[in-house]
């Protein structure tokens, strides 16, 4: 096994125990709307899907590329934005009374 | 490494520390939309730094940028059309249909990766497992937000020989997957493992009950994330991997906190075969005992003379769309100084949470929600709980062994003076069994749409205090 491999997978590790830690203390009140921003968040794939669009050479290169950044930006962006807009409705009780 | 390579390394660990800060500050709504946004800022340097790589390596042809500014907008364009124009009671099918296209992303990345038969086992194991989980979760959450929207039956669609086929799918993938991991390689392996991937992501989903979908999703949800960081390891690219374990983990603890508030195993919510989701239609009845139905006017008299009044909405209310009318009747209320606070089950609604953002949608502040604990603490001091629409969450028979709901966590409904039930009819809930709170004698039922009923609760108490 590579340095580099067990580098990556070092962090890969952390990263989950961050996420277990992070997600363990959040209200039922907010359980939807951190589902769809944990979505949002895996629409990073965005970032994978712009480097395999951007070496094609064939056609099949060219329509994969374009199904997978559409796929990934779709993701992303419908993602953020729904749970921007629940997010906005909640209210603190001062500024609705 | 390069300066720009460098800078590029550097702008993705602000992008994966921007993840977890935002993650960490939706501990509470009050900073939950900062934090959501601070998330979005980590996205857009991510792709900024992607940009400069490719811009930087100069090995992207002129139709490859058009390509993938074309594949960018049209995703953008839907994503956003399709994020602004779904009502929040459709927001599960939405989510899942993200969550989709998502894993579908994931899949198609390290295609390529694996077609050729060169390559190192560190880059083919993860390949081969992003495949097979990237696809399994594209056909299992488009069935998912099928069954949700009512194109898929949400009953449980049982076959016989189902777990044969099953079986016989995760075979043909664990053999198509060895053949790719060894070097053999070629297209018609990658083929036969996505196509194994894509059948057994339907086989595992349409057996479960649209009342079970919420944890499916959500369960889904993580092995996206899942197959983002084998993406990251493929393309060698941190941020997919932070990014991606992180929702991994996080989709993991949803999905264990969710299928605990139904009070059903993981393992007996894959197996399926239980929940149809939609439980109006059930047979009615309650077993012969009375029911007192009261009409609008002395339910509104209730109301309109108690100190303290506990809403319990459930499904029959975001069926209905009915937030807005509540919200008019707790203002009435109000006016007339009376508390009034709503007690929301983990599971009311379509997802944990979701009822929540539904009385957000209608000016509700999420300081008068009371969760599970809260609320049965508030209720026994209640003089009247008005129930719209939640059934199985109120049954005191959960409390009893030996039924469809043992053990499950419920609202203590039946210790409020007195209950006002409103509902079309007797029907059941996804449980399919009676609700014996409906033939306590101090509970009055209002048969009406949960719509309709609240609307005229809010015209007779306005017409009682003139």
């Amino acid at each position: 096994m590579s340095a580099e491999l067990l580098a990556t997978l070092s962090i890969f590790l952390l990263a989950l125990l961050v996420g277990f830690e992070v997600i363990g203390k959040v209200p039922a009140t907010l359980h939807t709307p951190l589902m769809s921003a944990t979505n949002a968040i895996h629409g990073v794939i965005l970032v994978g899907a712009m480097l395999v669009a951007s070496v094609a050479e064939t056609t099949a290169d060219y329509a994969l590329g374009f199904v997978v950044t559409a796929f990934a930006a779709m993701n992303v962006v419908g993602g953020y934005v729904v749970t921007d807009r629940m997010l906005g409705m909640f209210r603190a009780p001062e500024a609705s009374r | 490494m390069s300066t720009v390579e460098t800078v590029v390394r550097l702008a993705y660990l602000a992008a994966a520390t921007c993840f977890v800060l935002g993650l960490h500050l939706m501990n509470t709504p009050a900073t939950a939309r900062r934090g959501n946004r601070l998330s979005i800022a980590g996205m857009l340097l991510a792709v900024a730094a992607t940009l400069v790589l490719l811009v930087d390596s100069g090995d992207t042809s002129p139709a490859g940028w058009i390509v993938l500014a074309a594949g960018a907008v049209v995703g953008s364009v839907a994503g956003l059309w399709a994020a602004r124009a779904v009502p929040m009671t459709a927001m599960p099918q939405l989510v899942s249909l993200f969550n989709a296209v998502g894993g579908g992303a994931a899949a198609l990345v390290a295609i390529p990766e694996l077609a050729p038969p060169a390559d190192a086992a560190s880059v083919r194991v993860p390949a081969a497992l992003d495949v097979v989980i990237g696809a399994l979760t594209f056909a299992g959450s488009l069935v998912a937000a099928g069954k949700l929207q009512g194109l898929v039956p949400g009953r449980p669609v049982l076959f016989p020989g189902a777990r044969v086929v099953g079986g016989a799918l995760a075979v043909i993938g664990a053999v198509a997957a060895g053949v790719l991991v060894r070097g053999y390689g070629g297209g018609a392996a990658v083929a036969v493992l996505a196509a194994a991937a894509l059948a057994l992501g339907v086989a595992l989903v349409l057996p479960i009950g649209g009342a079970d979908m919420p944890v499916v999703i959500s369960l889904l949800n993580a092995c996206t994330g899942t197959a983002v960081a084998m993406a990251g390891f493929v393309t060698d690219n941190s941020v997919l991997v932070v990014a991606g374990a992180l929702v991994g983990a996080s989709g993991a603890i949803l999905t264990a906190l969710m299928a605990a508030a139904m009070n059903r195993s993981l393992a007996a919510i894959l197996l399926g075969g239980y929940g149809t989701g939609d439980g109006a239609s059930g047979p009615s009845g309650s077993g012969g005992a009375p029911v007192r139905a009261v009409t609008a006017d002395d339910a509104a008299i209730q109301l309109a003379y108690a100190r303290r009044v506990v809403v319990v909405p459930g499904y029959g209310l975001a069926a209905a769309q009915a937030q807005h009318a509540l919200h008019e009747l707790a203002t009435v209320l109000s006016a007339r100084g009376t508390e009034v606070t709503y007690a929301i089950h983990p599971v009311a609604g379509r997802m944990p949470g979701h009822m929540n953002v539904l009385l957000a949608e209608a000016n509700i502040p999420y300081s008068d929600m009371q969760e599970l604990d809260a609320a049965n603490a508030a209720l026994p001091l209640a003089d009247v709980a008005l129930v719209v629409g939640a059934n199985d969450v109120t049954n005191p028979a959960a409390r009893r062994p030996g039924n469809a709901i043992s053990g499950m966590p419920i609202l203590d409904v039946d210790r409020a003076a007195a209950v006002i039930v409103v509902k079309r009819s007797m029907g059941h809930g996804y449980a399919g069994i009676d609700n014996e709170l409906y033939t306590d004698p101090k509970t009055g039922m209002l048969f009406a749409d949960a719509r309709a009923g609240l609307a005229a609760l809010t015209a007779a108490v306005k017409t009682l205090v003139g």
